[in-house]
C-alpha cells in the first residue's frame, strides 16, 4: 500500500488520542521556551509557577471545581491510580463498575476487597446492585462514559448513593470532558479523573479533581508537589496546553456535540445496511464514540481493510502482544466471546469532517463482507 | 501485486519483505502468534514465538514504511500442529513439526486468510526458489545447497505454491544476506538464527512430551528380545540414535548399537547394529505434489530429514502411497519423516514414512 500522508486520513479513533489544534501547539511552545522549575522561587521559576497557576485555575472553571481542587497528574491512568489506591485504605471495600478501564478495572490485582456492580444490555450500571454493594465500602468508582461504547452513566445518582453509604465517589471522565456537560461541584462526586490526550490537549499529563476535605494519601513520594498529593516536577507546558485544550473543548461543546452526533448517526444508520450490524448504544450516550458489532468477523482484519483504504479505527479493547482480545465491556454487557470479538469503536472529535465520515460509510460495508469471508477460510 | 509477508522477527523475512517493498510491492507485514502463552523474551537463540520476537518483526516494519499486524494463530497451531507433534510420538514416529506447521498454517489459515482479505501472494523468508512459466510454477533447491529449505516446503501443493514467494532462494551467502540487512537499517542483521523447535524454548523435546505422555519405563531389548536395560519412555529415542542409550551390557560384538525400532504397545526401545538400520524400501503415505500428480514408476532422488543428504531411488505410485526403492541402504530413517523427493533440484513431492523395509 503506498504511504498515505496522514492528512490524507480519516481519523476516527479520537477517544484513543485526539490530535491538538494549532493554537495548543502555539500556547505549548510559548511555555516550552520558558526556563524555571515552577516550584524555585526565583524570578524564571515565579514566571513558571503563574503558567501553572493559570492553568490550574483555568481548568478548575471550566469543570465547576476549585483551583485548589486540581491535582495534575501524568494522565488519566495516574489519576484513577491515585483515586483508588488513596482514597481507601488497603483493607477497605471498594466498590467499581463491570466497564471499568484497566487503570480502575486492575484496582483487582492490587486491593483484597473489590465489589464489581454488573451493567445491562445497554452498558447501564445496575443501580440496585450497586446499592447492594456500596453498603460498607469506602469508596465507589464508576466511570461517567464509557471509553468503548460511549454509554454515559448517571454519576450524580451513583454520587448520592455512595455517600449515603458512607463512601466517597469517584468517576472516570476522561472520555467526558468535552463531549458531554461536566460540573464537578454539580455532579456531588469527590474525586474526578481527566485526561488531555482525549479532548485536543497533549499527551503526558491528566488532573484528578479532589474535592475540598477528602482526605487522600499519595501513592508516591518525593518533592511534594500538588499539595503533597504528586511528586514531581509539574511539567509547564503541558499543563498550559491542557487548559488551553480544554477551555477550547468545553467552549465549543454543545455546538460540537450536535454536529458529532449527526455523523455519529450516519454510522450508526449503517446498522440498517450491513447484514447482521448490532448498535452497542445505550440511548444515554457520548456523540463522540459509536460501537458496532458485525457478527462473524474478527475485529483485527477489518481494522487491516480499513487501514489500507485510508481509516484510522480501533476496537477500543485491550490488546495482548498486538492482538485484540474480546472486550471485557461487550462481555459484561452479556455479548457472547465471539460477538465481543468481533465489534469496532468509532470515535470523533474536532478534526472529524463529514468527508471522514463519508468515507467510513462508504468503505466500511465492503470491509464487512470481506472480513467475513476471511473469517470463514 | 499486494503481498503479505510472514514476518517473525528474525533476519531472513525482515530482508524477504525489504526486497518486496524495494520491487515496488504493496507489502503487509504480519507477525503470527504462535504460542498460548508466549514468553516475554527469547531464550537463548531459541524460538520465534516470543513478544520480543513480535517486537523485532514490528521494528523492521517501521523500518521498511510497512503496515504490521499480529495475527493470532495460537489456537489453530496448538489443534493443528502441537497435538500432532505430541501424538506421533506417542505412535512411536518422528513428527517434524515445521512440515505440519507451513502445511497446516502457514501456507493453508494464513495464506487462505490473506487471500480473502484481497492478498495475492504470501511472502516468507524460506531458501527456497520458484520458478513460474505460464502459470505453473515449481519449487526448486535455493542456490546455496547449505541454507536450503526445500524439504519443509515439499508438503506444499501447487495451488498453494501459485500464491508463495520465496524472496531469498538466489541467496548465496548468509554473511551477505546479514551485510544486506545491516545497510537496510534493519536492526535484527545480527540477531542469532533459530534452530530449535519455536514452542519448546527450553530445547528439552524429551522433557516437553514428558509432561505431556508422562514418564512410562520400559525395556531397552535387542533385536532378539533379550532385555539390555530401561528407557524413561520411548517417545525419548529415534530410529538411528546412537548416544544415550546408557546399557551397562556391553555389545557381543563390541560394536555400537542403534536405536532401531520403537514399540508403542509394547513399550520397548529396540537396539541393534548398525546393519539393522539399513533400509532399502520405504513406504510413504498421504502423497503431496507439487505440479500435477506423478503417476506410474519413475527414477528421482528422495530426502528422508531436513539435513540429509538426496539419494538415487525408483518411485512406485499406488493409490494414496508411494513405494520408495533406494539406489544403495540408508542409515536411519524415521517413520513419522516425510520423504520429500526431487527430480534434480526440483521438488516433485512429499509423503510421511510410514514403513521402511531392508
Amino acid at each position: 500500500m503506498a504511504a498515505i500522508a496522514s492528512g490524507a486520513r480519516a481519523y476516527v479513533d479520537h477517544a484513543a488520542s485526539s490530535p491538538m489544534s494549532a493554537a495548543v501547539m502555539a500556547v505549548m511552545a510559548e511555555a516550552m521556551a520558558l526556563a524555571g522549575n515552577p516550584s524555585a522561587l526565583h524570578a524564571s521559576g515565579r514566571q513558571a509557577r503563574r503558567m501553572v497557576e493559570e492553568a490550574r485555575e483555568s481548568l478548575a472553571a471550566d469543570v465547576g471545581a476549585h483551583p485548589s481542587e486540581v491535582i495534575f497528574t501524568s494522565g488519566g491512568t495516574e489519576a484513577n491510580n491515585l483515586a483508588l489506591l488513596g482514597a481507601a485504605a488497603p483493607d477497605q471495600k471498594v466498590v467499581i463498575s463491570a466497564i471499568e478501564h484497566p487503570s480502575v478495572a486492575d484496582v483487582r490485582r492490587v486491593r483484597e476487597q473489590v465489589a464489581v456492580a454488573g451493567v445491562d444490555a445497554f452498558g447501564r450500571l445496575r443501580s440496585a446492585e450497586f446499592a447492594d454493594l456500596v453498603d460498607g465500602a469506602a469508596l465507589a468508582s464508576v466511570m461517567w462514559v464509557n471509553n468503548e461504547t460511549g454509554v454515559v452513566q448517571d454519576v450524580a445518582a451513583v454520587a448520592a448513593r455512595a455517600h449515603a453509604a458512607g463512601a466517597i465517589a469517584h468517576s472516570d471522565a476522561v472520555q467526558a470532558l468535552g463531549h458531554v456537560p461536566v460540573d464537578f461541584a454539580a455532579s456531588g462526586l469527590d474525586l474526578l479523573s481527566l485526561s488531555a490526550h482525549k479532548l485536543g490537549g497533549p499527551v503526558g499529563v491528566g488532573a484528578l479533581i479532589v474535592r475540598r476535605g477528602v482526605a487522600l494519601r499519595a501513592s508516591g513520594f518525593g518533592g511534594g508537589q500538588e499539595a503533597k498529593l504528586r511528586s514531581g516536577t509539574v511539567p509547564v507546558a503541558l499543563v498550559a496546553g491542557f487548559a488551553a485544550a480544554a477551555r477550547a473543548a468545553i467552549a465549543r461543546r454543545e455546538s460540537e456535540a450536535a454536529r458529532l452526533e449527526a455523523l455519529r448517526r450516519q454510522v450508526a444508520a449503517l446498522g440498517g445496511v450491513i447484514p447482521g450490524a448490532i448498535d452497542n448504544s445505550a440511548e444515554a450516550h457520548s456523540p463522540a464514540i459509536i460501537n458496532l458489532t458485525f457478527a462473524g468477523i474478527r475485529a483485527d482484519d477489518v481494522l487491516l481493510l480499513l487501514d489500507a483504504a485510508g481509516i484510522d479505527a480501533s476496537t477500543g479493547s485491550a490488546c495482548t502482544a498486538g492482538v485484540h482480545q474480546p472486550s471485557e465491556v461487550l462481555l459484561a454487557m452479556g455479548r457472547s466471546r465471539e460477538d465481543a470479538g468481533a465489534s469496532l469503536r468509532f470515535s470523533f472529535g474536532a478534526t472529524t469532517t463529514s468527508a471522514d465520515i463519508d468515507r467510513l460509510v462508504a468503505v466500511l460495508p465492503h470491509a464487512v463482507e470481506t472480513a467475513r469471508r476471511a473469517a470463514a477460510t | 501485486m499486494r503481498i503479505l509477508a510472514a514476518m517473525s522477527g528474525g533476519v531472513d523475512s525482515a530482508v524477504a519483505a525489504a526486497r518486496l517493498v524495494d520491487a515496488g510491492h504493496d507489502v503487509v507485514g504480519v507477525h503470527l502468534a504462535l504460542s498460548r502463552n508466549p514468553e516475554l523474551f527469547r531464550s537463548g537463540s531459541r524460538g520465534c514465538c516470543s513478544i520480543a520476537d513480535a517486537n523485532d518483526a514490528r521494528r523492521a516494519a517501521d523500518v521498511l514504511g510497512i503496515p504490521f499486524y499480529v495475527w493470532d494463530f495460537s489456537e489453530r497451531f496448538a489443534e493443528d500442529v502441537v497435538v500432532d507433534f505430541v501424538a506421533e510420538y506417542a505412535a512411536g514416529r518422528t513428527p517434524n513439526p515445521c512440515l505440519r506447521c507451513n502445511e497446516k498454517i502457514k501456507f493453508a489459515a494464513v495464506l487462505e486468510r490473506g487471500v480473502a482479505l484481497g492478498f495475492d501472494r504470501v511472502a516468507t523468508g524460506h531458501y527456497a526458489r520458484l520458478e513460474r512459466s505460464d502459470g505453473a510454477v515449481s519449487l526448486y533447491r535455493a542456490a546455496e545447497p547449505a541454507k536450503d529449505q526445500s524439504y519443509v516446503l515439499g508438503v506444499l501443493t501447487g495451488e498453494q505454491l501459485s500464491r508463495c514467494e520465496f524472496p531469498l532462494g538466489e541467496v548465496t551467502a548468509k554473511a551477505a544476506l546479514r551485510a544486506e540487512a545491516a545497510e537496510r537499517g534493519l536492526l535484527v542483521a545480527d540477531k542469532p538464527d533459530s534452530h530449535d523447535i519455536c514452542f519448546i524454548p527450553t530445547g528439552d523435546t524429551a522433557g516437553f512430551l514428558d509432561d505431556r505422555l508422562g514418564q512410562r519405563t520400559g525395556d531397552i531389548v535387542d533385536v532378539d528380545g533379550e532385555v539390555l536395560g530401561a528407557h524413561q519412555g520411548y517417545h525419548r529415542y529415534t530410529v538411528g540414535q546412537r548416544h544415550g542409550l546408557h546399557l551397562s551390557v556391553p555389545a557381543s560384538d563390541g560394536r555400537p548399537r542403534y536405536v532401531v525400532g520403537l514399540d508403542p504397545v509394547a513399550n520397548t526401545v529396540t537396539v541393534g547394529p548398525r546393519q539393522a538400520l539399513a533400509v532399502r524400501t520405504i513406504s510413504a503415505i498421504r502423497p503431496t505434489w507439487t505440479e500435477a500428480p506423478v503417476h506410474g514408476s519413475w527414477r528421482g532422488l528422495v530426502q528422508v530429514r531436513a539435513h540429509a543428504e538426496a539419494v538415487p531411488a525408483d518411485f512406485t505410485a499406488r493409490a494414496d502411497r508411494l513405494e520408495i526403492e533406494l539406489e544403495a541402504p540408508m542409515f536411519g530413517v524415521s517413520p513419522g519423516q516425510a520423504a520429500v523427493h526431487y527430480d534434480g533440484e526440483r521438488v516433485v513431492g512429499a509423503a510421511t514414512i510410514a514403513a521402511t523395509g531392508a
